[in-house]
């Protein structure tokens, strides 16, 4: 047996071909190293995200995450749920606090989860994965597995809104998280300070908004470049691909030369624990981090 | 003006204040608020030059009964979500969802900002996502850029050509989503009528408060 297992949701987009795979790819290795078993919520549905308010209104927004929670309940009895994406997790915590605080509400959201042959009893504890490594295994045991340390190696944490505000990591702040950090330095990179650690992205209104979102997403690749960073490591699919792949819009705009590569913090990990670009989906990376390509297969 | 809106207008009379407590989600902590200006200055820089009416702002004009002015804001539409108002408001104001619930009810009385392009987003992805189940990033980025009409749908794609070729090379955009052998949930029957259910719950729940 496993020495941890969860009911696993890993959201859209970190299913096979979508736009955080590579994530997905990251941390199934990252769990096999670590001795953790997780088990996809069979049937789990997307979450709504927090963009989808005006069209969803409230009590459906909560449904849908009242659906996986009765599918994880009844089919991985016991189980917390652990979700990757820092949105997932965000509407989900949301969406149990009112539900547990807010009888009315949960009376309707049992009523409507019966039209789909469900039922809750008691919702599970919902974690991020990064709660699950720190707190449930904690930086000692993410270290045992190191063979190799990515020694020389500057990374800025990009901590960003979601797994930071307004629940947080325990015992972290707001203004300044350090457990990305920490999880860097547990795999041997050196973590640099920078003032934009959490500053927002922009987040889905990259796609509403781009010039704005653009903006804000220049000020945090730029704050990195200038504290020495080769790298930014994230904890959140959006922040990802919002940092990665609007690189080269925003060249254009500002005539800026950004090719910076933006990792998850699982990848940093697998290639540390001695795994191959291919475990650590390093071919993922629309901006390639030759580097640590040039690290796994050495 | 839209009927929905002239009703409830003429249902609250002068109490805009009210009718934000009981229609918009989390308007009831809107009176809370004492005006410090904390939230107005933790905004998103560079979305600044959008807030016509920070937060702050919007709460001292919903006490003012500026009821027009407020539900036809652009300003609600441009909260990222960041929260970062929320966890520093000393009145632990849950700022982020007050902004969203005002929004959701503008855009419920037919009086949001035509074309506000964060509100066709939010129409879009949840139209997407509750369709299977589960989001079609194609579809999704495919409706988004062609809203404004086919032309400037082709002349964005070109623009955003790149960003998508880079993701289909890492394999992180599955073309084949386009032509529905994308993700599905198997019980999407359950999911539309649990869904159904749940809007019919909420209309009844906020017209018995308009009625009390
Ligand atoms: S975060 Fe987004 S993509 Fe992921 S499950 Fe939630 S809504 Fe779907
Ligand atoms: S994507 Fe942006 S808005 Fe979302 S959590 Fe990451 S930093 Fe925040
Ligand atoms: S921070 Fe809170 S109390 Fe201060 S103005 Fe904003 S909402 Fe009001
Ligand atoms: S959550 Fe919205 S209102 Fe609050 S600071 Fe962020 S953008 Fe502004």
């Amino acid at each position: 047996m496993a020495r941890k297992e969860y009911a696993f949701y890993p959201g859209c987009s970190s299913q096979k071909g979508a736009s955080a795979s590579n994530y997905l790819t990251s941390v199934e290795s990252m769990c096999k190293t670590l001795d953790i078993k997780i088990t996809e919520i069979p049937d789990w549905n997307c979450c709504g995200a927090s963009i989808s308010y005006a069209e969803a209104g409230e009590l459906p927004r909560h449904v849908m995450n009242a659906r996986n929670f009765a599918l994880a309940e009844s089919n991985l009895p016991g189980q917390d749920i652990v979700a990757t994406c820092a949105a997932c997790w965000l509407g989900a915590r949301e969406s149990k606090e009112r539900l547990e605080h807010n009888s009315g509400l949960m009376a309707d959201t049992q009523e409507a989860l019966k039209e789909a042959g469900l039922n809750i009893k008691a919702i599970p504890e919902i974690k991020h994965m990064v709660e699950v490594l720190i707190e449930d295994l904690g930086y000692d045991e993410l270290k045992k597995p190191v063979k190799k340390p990515l020694a020389g190696m500057k990374f800025a944490g990009y901590v960003g809104c979601q797994t930071n505000r307004p629940f947080g990591i325990h015992g972290e702040s707001f203004e300044n998280p350090v457990y990305l950090d920490k999880l860097i330095e547990t795999v041997g990179g050196e973590a640099v300070p920078y003032d934009q650690k959490v500053t927002c992205c922009g987040g889905a209104l990259a796609f509403s908004e781009p010039d704005k979102a653009q903006a804000q997403i220049k000020d945090i690749i730029e704050s990195a470049y200038d504290n020495g960073a080769e790298m930014l490591v994230t904890p959140c699919p959006l922040c990802q691909a919002n940092t990665e792949v609007y690189q080269g819009q925003i060249n254009k705009k500002y005539g800026t030369k950004f090719n910076m590569p933006v990792l998850y913090y699982s990848q940093l990990m697998v290639l540390a624990y001695g795994g191959s670009a291919k475990e650590a989906a390093l071919p993922g990376n629309v901006i390639r981090a030759r580097k640590l390509e040039e690290f796994a297969g050495k | 003006m839209s009927n929905a809106n002239e009703q409830m207008a003429a249902r609250y009379k002068n109490n805009f204040l009210k009718e934000i407590e009981e229609q918009a989600e989390m308007g009831e902590w809107v009176k809370m608020c004492m005006q410090c200006g904390v939230c107005s200055g933790s905004c998103p820089t560079n979305f600044h030059p959008g807030w016509d009416h920070p937060p702050q702002e919007i709460f001292m004009m919903i006490r003012a009964g500026k009821r027009e002015e407020v539900l036809t804001s652009n300003s609600m539409w441009m909260c990222t979500s960041c929260y970062n108002c929320y966890v520093r408001c000393p009145r632990k104001l849950p700022i982020t969802h007050i902004m969203h619930g005002i929004a959701e009810y503008a855009y419920r009385l037919g009086v949001a900002p035509k074309f506000q392009p964060t509100l066709h987003l939010s129409q879009t992805f949840w139209n997407n996502c509750t369709k299977t189940g589960r989001v079609n990033e194609v579809k999704l980025t495919q409706s988004l850029y062609f809203k404004d009409g086919f032309m400037a749908g082709i002349k964005k794609g070109l623009e955003m050509k790149d960003v998508a070729l880079g993701l289909v090379k890492a394999k992180r955009l599955n073309i084949m989503e386009a032509l529905g052998g994308g993700h599905k949930c198997k019980d999407i029957k359950g999911i539309q009528a649990m869904l159904a259910k749940a809007k019919e719950l909420e209309a009844k729940r906020k017209a018995a408060k308009a009625a009390a």
